[in-house]
């Protein structure tokens, strides 16, 4: 019987907010940017404690970009806050050129990330930012999957010297890391272990692979989950190590399925041992207004979803 | 430095520039001649900087971003002839693995240069952001930046110029390469800036002019400037220019914006051009 225990339910923005404010008190380089949105992204707190560290920019992101790759250069870690929409396509040239290929160490805080941001529709959910930053040279890709692992791996990419995209969300999730989780970038969390299908999953579909794990049980499947919270660099080994028992594979992301957490697994199976795949994500469509919930059902990256591409992706071994 | 010896420099500079792009016969020597003289004083005279060792972050030490990165030749060589690294590498400008690429780039750690340029609009942004670590810092260094006149089309640019005087950012001087060209003709003709100096003044900052051929002037208003920094005021000057500046048949257009010079040319060129310091 799987059980899996939870911490209450929390937003994952909130996570970066504190991990944010924690890193103001121990980490006097670090510094925040900020567009316009500080109380969306949580920089409250690090904002009243650290005045004279935190900017805000207004509505200007190409200068918020530019200007954090100029104060990387100072020897300063800035975080950039705005909607990952704002942090990514709105931004790609000025992330490109000063930040990834002049390889600065700036990290690119992005809340608000796919289709649960809900009511505000597509022009604000975006499907495609893991996509840009993962084809970004000297880029690494971070999706934590709860509050908890938010906070910490805001905490952790402060240590880590160069470019960082972390991305997280807007709606209040199930909590079920545990709160003095070391983050590790690249190492993979094997949360549920079992033998006949690998779900993998990033950010808001790992407690959705979970409660699929769960229901695929109640059917006599056992289901491995893994929570991919690094796209890149990707954890090759724990992919492979998992398939080597399962045999197939269902990736799971709130994002588009081109470009996203499952064409980087099918790269790495598709170069060592080939197994069935399935993709839980948005089949190249834009999102529209509803609740988080209304959405993640009618475009399919739902539990219900993970359940039947498993059960479809086991027929085909 | 004399303004002789800046001159002496200066000419060399040029030769540099226009024996780099026919080398390849590729880069843009029309900017890069104009902006010769400038880069001159401000790497020879005005700034203060440690090209013996370079460091990223420069701490106690002014920082400038080359933000219309095309110009690279022009940069290049004054880096080079003032100490950051081999006079010789020149050669490579453009050339596979060569640290000098076709325009600036950290990427293969060339000294002197802290953040890409190409993609235009962005240097003030990058300027801003180091501006405001050296405040953090208490470091009193200032922090230049070039732009092409052209470049001001670019949006980026006045979301950083309205951030830099909202912030009163008053550690930063940036110049204007105003030569009134661009790619596809005179910048009056392609996308008209209209009247640059009531723009800057609108945005809050303080405004100088200077002739960018005239290391007197060149010299007594980057003085003027620097005197003017810790104001609470951003400080631009708007540089007349001439693209091309120093050859003759390639002053007066747009035409060698991005046009290298075939031998003949070369040969023309060089003869235009006292070789100062010795070739590279």
């Amino acid at each position: 019987m799987i059980e899996i225990e939870v911490f209450g339910k929390k937003d994952t923005r909130s996570g970066f907010g504190e991990g944010l404010a924690e890193l103001g008190k121990t980490n006097k380089n670090v510094v925040a940017l900020c567009a316009d949105l500080t109380g969306s992204l949580k920089m409250d707190a690090f904002k009243a404690e650290n005045p004279e560290r935190f900017f805000q920019v207004g509505i200007a992101e190409a200068n918020m970009m530019g200007m954090a790759a100029g104060m990387a250069v100072g020897g300063k870690i800035p975080y950039t806050g705005t909607f990952a929409n704002f942090s990514t396509g709105r931004v790609y040239d000025q992330i490109r050129q000063s930040i990834a290929y002049s390889k600065k160490n700036v990290k690119i805080c992005a809340s608000h990330a796919g289709l649960t941001l809900g009511e505000d529709g597509a022009t604000h959910q975006i499907l495609e930012d893991i996509g840009m930053m993962k084809m970004l040279p000297n880029m690494t890709v971070i999706v934590p999957a709860d509050f908890n692992q938010t906070k910490q791996a805001t905490i952790a990419i402060a240590d880590f010297e160069g470019p960082v995209y972390l991305r997280f969300g807007r709606p209040s999730v199930p909590i079920f890391t545990k709160a003095d989780a070391k983050f590790e970038i690249g190492k993979a969390d094997t949360i549920i272990e079992g033998k006949d299908v690998s779900i993998i999953a990033c950010g808001h579909l790992v407690w959705k692979a979970i409660e699929a794990a769960k229901e695929l049980e109640a059917k006599g499947i056992s289901a491995e989950v893994i929570n991919m919270h690094t796209i890149k660099p990707l954890d090759e080994k724990a992919i492979l190590a998992s398939l080597a028992k399962t045999k197939c594979v269902v990736s799971a992301e709130e994002h588009m399925i081109n470009g996203g957490l499952g064409d980087s697994i099918a790269q790495v199976l598709s170069r060592n041992t080939p197994f069935p795949q399935e993709y839980v994500g948005v089949n190249d469509s834009f999102g529209e207004s509803g609740t988080p919930e209304e959405l993640m059902v009618k475009y399919n990256i739902d539990t219900a979803d993970i359940v039947k591409a498993a059960e479809k992706v086991i027929a085909r071994k | 430095m004399e303004n002789i010896e800046l001159e002496k420099v200066a000419s060399q500079v040029r030769r540099d520039i226009v024996r780099m792009v026919s080398a390849v016969n590729s880069g843009h020597p029309g900017g890069s001649l104009g902006c010769a003289d400038f880069l001159t004083v401000l790497y020879f005279d005005v700034m203060k900087h440690n090209s013996a060792n370079f460091s990223m972050e420069a701490k106690n030490e002014d920082v400038f971003y080359l933000s219309n990165g095309h110009i690279s030749p022009v940069w290049y060589s004054i880096l080079a002839r003032s100490g950051y690294f081999p006079v010789a590498e020149l050669s490579t400008f453009r050339k596979l693995s060569s640290r000098l690429q076709g325009h600036p780039s950290t990427d293969k750690k060339l000294p002197g240069v802290r953040m890409a340029s190409g993609s235009l609009g962005q240097g003030l942004s990058n300027a801003l952001g180091t501006a405001q670590a050296k405040k953090l810092d208490g470091d009193k260094s200032i922090v230049y930046t070039l732009h092409g006149d052209g470049e001001l089309q670019e949006g980026q640019i006045w979301e950083a110029a309205m951030y830099a005087a909202a912030y009163k950012v008053d550690n930063l001087i940036a110049t204007i390469d105003f030569n009134g060209r661009q790619i596809d003709g005179d910048t009056e003709q392609v996308l008209s800036l209209g009247n640059l100096e009531q723009k800057w003044q609108a945005f809050g900052w303080e405004v100088l002019h200077m002739d960018g051929h005239n290391m007197a002037d060149i010299r007594a208003t980057l003085s003027k400037a620097k005197s003017m920094t810790g104001n609470g005021k951003p400080i631009v000057i708007i540089m007349k220019t001439e693209m091309g500046q120093g050859v003759d048949y390639m002053m007066g257009s747009h035409k060698w914006h991005g046009v290298a010079p075939n031998a003949e040319q070369l040969e023309n060129a060089l003869s235009q051009l006292e070789e100062t310091l010795g070739d590279y």
